[in-house]
């Protein structure tokens, strides 16, 4: 087990790499930033070559890439246009990410897992097609539909909630834009525990506990759930890196200053140091969440062992 | 706002004042209580200092925290002086500045003379990066501390010279008769000490002498701008302050102003304007501000500057239905041009409908006949290039693309050239390899009618993206900028722009206007030139 986690650790560092050194030069390839900065007006020569010579611009990609790296391992994420840090930037939008991810994942877990267990038990009937028709229809409305048009009734029409998250985003105000950004995910874990139900109910070891006379409550949590719930579960670890991407659309239409809005602000103003740092660490979210669902595996189904 | 609520902000107000960090916004309720306007705005794209903001959402804080030499009133566009007590000058290039006495920054500290030369010097000198240190170009001696390439040889202009503290003189590199009506313009505001003393501090939470002061500034989500009761200027804030809520998205803001969460939104997405006459009723502010689209030609190409392209850039020009376009596209929130300056300058100032004439006026078979006497389109195509990234241009551009290929009979004559990002769009502009005409907006820095043409025609003007050149147009322009009296000075100008209409070096499209959009807790609610809202006239409630 241990050493299986540390060939694992080890395998990260050349996708961190990679990762990081195409960013780099995809946000080089979109041109030179230091003209964009002057607006409409033509850039005074002495002014652009200043700027450029104290972003370090002035290098060719390789040294810029270099020396960022250098940088990053002292610590320092080096600063946006604006001459913040990005390590300030990092600490206030990832608590706003970071919760707004976890009310999806409790949303998508929750809600999905339930309606999940609800059609699978009763597969064929009304109920169990009404939840597929539903999910169907949800995974095919895009985010930014969905979210422009909850965020209108709710908001607007009926004044339940504020159309928009304040700076501080409490829990209470992320549960709008947590169900939106979890709707599609959840359709998916509602349809992946609706198929592991429907076909573990007919499972040699459900029926065997239902001859033993166990409470039927009994038979469902105990037996057939723990079982079903292994893809569901490996879905929602991975879905974790997926949903804090993804969250760019959300954030924008409810103005939440997190990930999404950073990296959207410095893909437009061109600012490699926001964009790759953001992007850095979404990455390592990612290959940490893998991590830790293959271990998860173990956890849950025995027959499953690491070497 | 509700007693918790108040004792919450209290804390955060202390909490910031003790250890200077940030501290998050309360959450809605509070529909402009104690007199607050609620208003949005856009994160600015640079450190909020005056000579190194030269985007309106920067600029906004700088109008509100700061007061110069100058004020440009919000009706008229007429340059009145504020704290200058007089700026006078016998030959139109030294000019002496006394200011009024009694003026102070926030913290305290009197603005003298020393607090705008250093002010300038600072945005001036090269190793500071300030953006709109061109401004200074003006002033003697900023070759020394503004050289092309190297270090500065000088750390300040010989031009400004301190005289006593309430007097200073500047001379100018060349005459300059209207140089005291650019006095209004955000770089040339004064700086307090603590501006140099302790610069981060200072970028933190800045301190000018405005009408407002800065409360509290979270970096990225908000503002919070108070009536500042020490300032004695005229324009005091007739609300308690304004909280500046940043958002990424227009149609965000738009749908909480709905909802009644905001006050005033002073960007309409483009998606809401068929709206939002229904939505608000008069609450809509639809004006004229300092901005106009032109298309400019790239005259540095040989293939775009030959001697019978003159006529085909005249045809261009009358190939396109401004007036369709505007309405069916900009939904009326764009003016068709008829000249090269904006109606915002008023009669007085410079600006003349009609001074184009016919090669403003959509004409197609005229277009048709003039770009054949020239010698039709070059490569028998022209492209229109602009940025894909902001501002959705891609629309405008089909329409007057689809307007020239109407007029021409031709359903390949022109298409749109889009580039993916500003930068790169803007990179290939001033390097010269942009070969098509291309898209070019520019928005006043101060309502002169200077300002409209020497930038942008002058040859080796500091936006002069076409690098038109032409002997006659400087000659009037340095002709005008030498006259004393302004009405004369105008008068020159306007027929340096004649030779724009023979040549057309850009072809104006229209006048942008600005938009804005209130709740009904707020009246008196207008905007300015630079289409950004006066706040300090809001009334709430």
């Amino acid at each position: 087990m241990g050493r299986y986690v540390i060939r694992r650790l080890l395998q990260m560092i050349p996708v961190f790499v990679g990762s990081t050194f195409l960013i780099f030069v995809m946000v080089y390839a979109l041109g030179d930033p230091v003209a964009a900065l002057f607006g409409d007006r033509a850039p005074d020569p002495a002014t652009a070559a200043q700027i450029r010579r104290d972003l370090y611009l002035d290098h060719p990609l390789w040294q810029q890439y270099t020396h960022y790296m250098a940088q990053i391992f002292q610590g320092n994420f080096g600063t946006a246009f604006t001459g913040q840090p990005v390590l300030q930037l990092m600490g206030s939008a990832w608590p706003l990410t970071i919760r707004l991810t976890i009310v999806a994942v409790i949303v998508e877990g929750v809600i999905g897992i339930i309606l999940g267990i609800i059609s699978g038990m009763r597969r064929g009937r009304s109920v169990d097609t009404g939840v597929l028709v539903l999910t169907l229809i949800v995974v095919s409305i895009p985010t930014f539909v969905s979210g422009y048009v909850l965020q209108f009734l709710f908001g607007v029409k009926w004044g339940v909630v504020n159309p928009s998250v304040s700076a501080a985003a409490p829990f209470n105000e992320l549960i709008l834009p947590g169900v939106v950004l979890a709707l599609v995910s959840l359709a998916y874990v509602t349809r992946l525990t609706r198929t592991s139900i429907a076909e573990n109910t007919r499972a040699d070891y459900v029926r065997t506990a239902v001859a033993k006379g166990l409470p039927r409550r009994r038979v469902i949590l105990r037996h057939l759930l723990r079982n079903s719930l292994i893809p569901v579960v490996t879905f929602i670890g991975t879905d974790v890196g997926a949903l804090m991407g993804g969250a760019i659309v959300t954030e924008r239409i409810f103005n939440i200053h997190g990930v999404g809005y950073q990296l959207y602000q410095g893909i437009l103003r061109q600012n490699s140091p926001t964009v790759v740092g953001f992007v850095t660490i979404l990455v390592i979210v990612f290959l940490v969440a893998n991590l830790l669902v293959d271990l998860l595996y173990a956890v849950l189904d025995p027959r499953i062992r690491y070497a | 706002m509700s007693g918790s609520a108040r004792l919450k902000w209290a804390v955060c107000a202390s909490a910031i004042a003790l250890t200077a960090t940030a501290c998050g916004g309360g959450g809605g309720g509070g529909g402009g209580a104690n007199g607050i306007v609620r208003a949005s705005w856009g994160d600015p794209q640079h450190p909020l200092e005056p000579a190194n903001t030269n985007e309106v959402q920067g600029g906004k804080v700088l109008d509100m925290v700061f007061r110069g030499l100058k004020k440009y009133d919000p009706k008229t566009g007429a340059a009145q002086n504020w704290i200058a007590d007089s700026i006078s000058t016998s030959d139109q290039q030294n000019f002496t500045v006394k200011l009024k006495p009694g003026w102070k920054f926030s913290n305290g500290e009197p603005v003298t003379a020393h607090s705008f030369v250093d002010a300038w010097n600072y945005g001036a000198l090269v190793t500071n990066k300030q953006l709109n240190s061109s401004f200074f170009s003006y002033i003697d001696g900023y070759g020394q501390v503004h050289p092309g390439s190297g270090n500065p040889t000088a750390q300040a202009m010989s031009g400004l010279v301190v005289k006593d503290d309430q007097t200073f003189t500047v001379k100018l590199s060349q005459k300059f008769s209207t140089w005291p009506d650019t006095l209004g313009y955000s770089a040339f505001y004064p700086l307090p000490r603590t501006f140099f003393t302790d610069h981060a501090g200072w970028l933190q939470k800045p301190v000018g002498d405005g009408p407002y002061a800065i409360d509290s500034y979270t970096k990225g989500s908000i503002m919070r701008l108070r009536k500042w009761d020490g300032y004695t200027g005229d324009d005091k804030a007739k609300n308690g302050g304004v909280d500046l809520r940043v958002y990424t998205d227009s149609n965000t803001a738009y749908t909480d102003l709905q909802a009644g969460n905001i006050d005033l939104v002073d960007d309409i997405p483009a998606t809401q304007l068929r709206n939002v006459k229904r939505d608000l009723g008069p609450r809509y502010i639809n004006q004229p501000a300092g901005i106009i689209q032109t298309i400019a030609f790239p005259m540095y190409d040989p293939r775009w500057n030959g001697t019978s392209m003159q006529k085909v850039r005249q045809g261009i020009s009358m190939a396109i239905d401004r007036a369709s376009i505007t309405s069916k596209i900009f939904l009326n929130t764009r003016t068709p041009a008829t000249d090269w300056t904006s109606p915002v300058l008023g009669d007085k100032g410079g600006y003349k409908a009609g001074l184009c004439g016919g090669v403003c006026t959509y004409s197609p078979s005229q277009a048709k006949k003039l770009i054949q006497e020239g010698g039709g389109l070059p490569g028998g195509q022209m492209k229109i290039g602009y940025n894909a990234d902001t501002g959705s241009h891609k629309e405008w551009v089909d329409a007057v693309c689809n307007s020239i290929n109407n007029s021409l009979g031709n359903d390949r004559a022109c298409v749109g050239a889009p580039v993916g990002t500003f930068a790169d769009f803007r990179n290939q502009i001033t390097s010269k390899s942009e070969t098509n005409p291309f898209r070019a907006g520019w928005q006043m820095d101060y309502p002169l009618i200077q300002d409209f043409l020497q930038p942008l025609y002058y040859t080796g003007g500091s936006s002069n993206d076409s690098h038109w050149s032409n002997a006659d147009f400087d000659k009037l322009v340095d002709q005008a900028n030498a006259e004393s009296d302004s009405a004369k000075a105008v008068g020159d100008f306007q027929d340096a722009e004649k030779i724009l209409a023979q040549q057309v070096p850009a072809i104006p499209l229209w006048y942008q206007n600005g938009n804005a959009g209130y709740s009904s807790n707020i009246s008196n609610v207008a905007l300015n030139q630079f289409s950004v809202p006066v706040y300090n006239d809001i009334t709430v409630g």
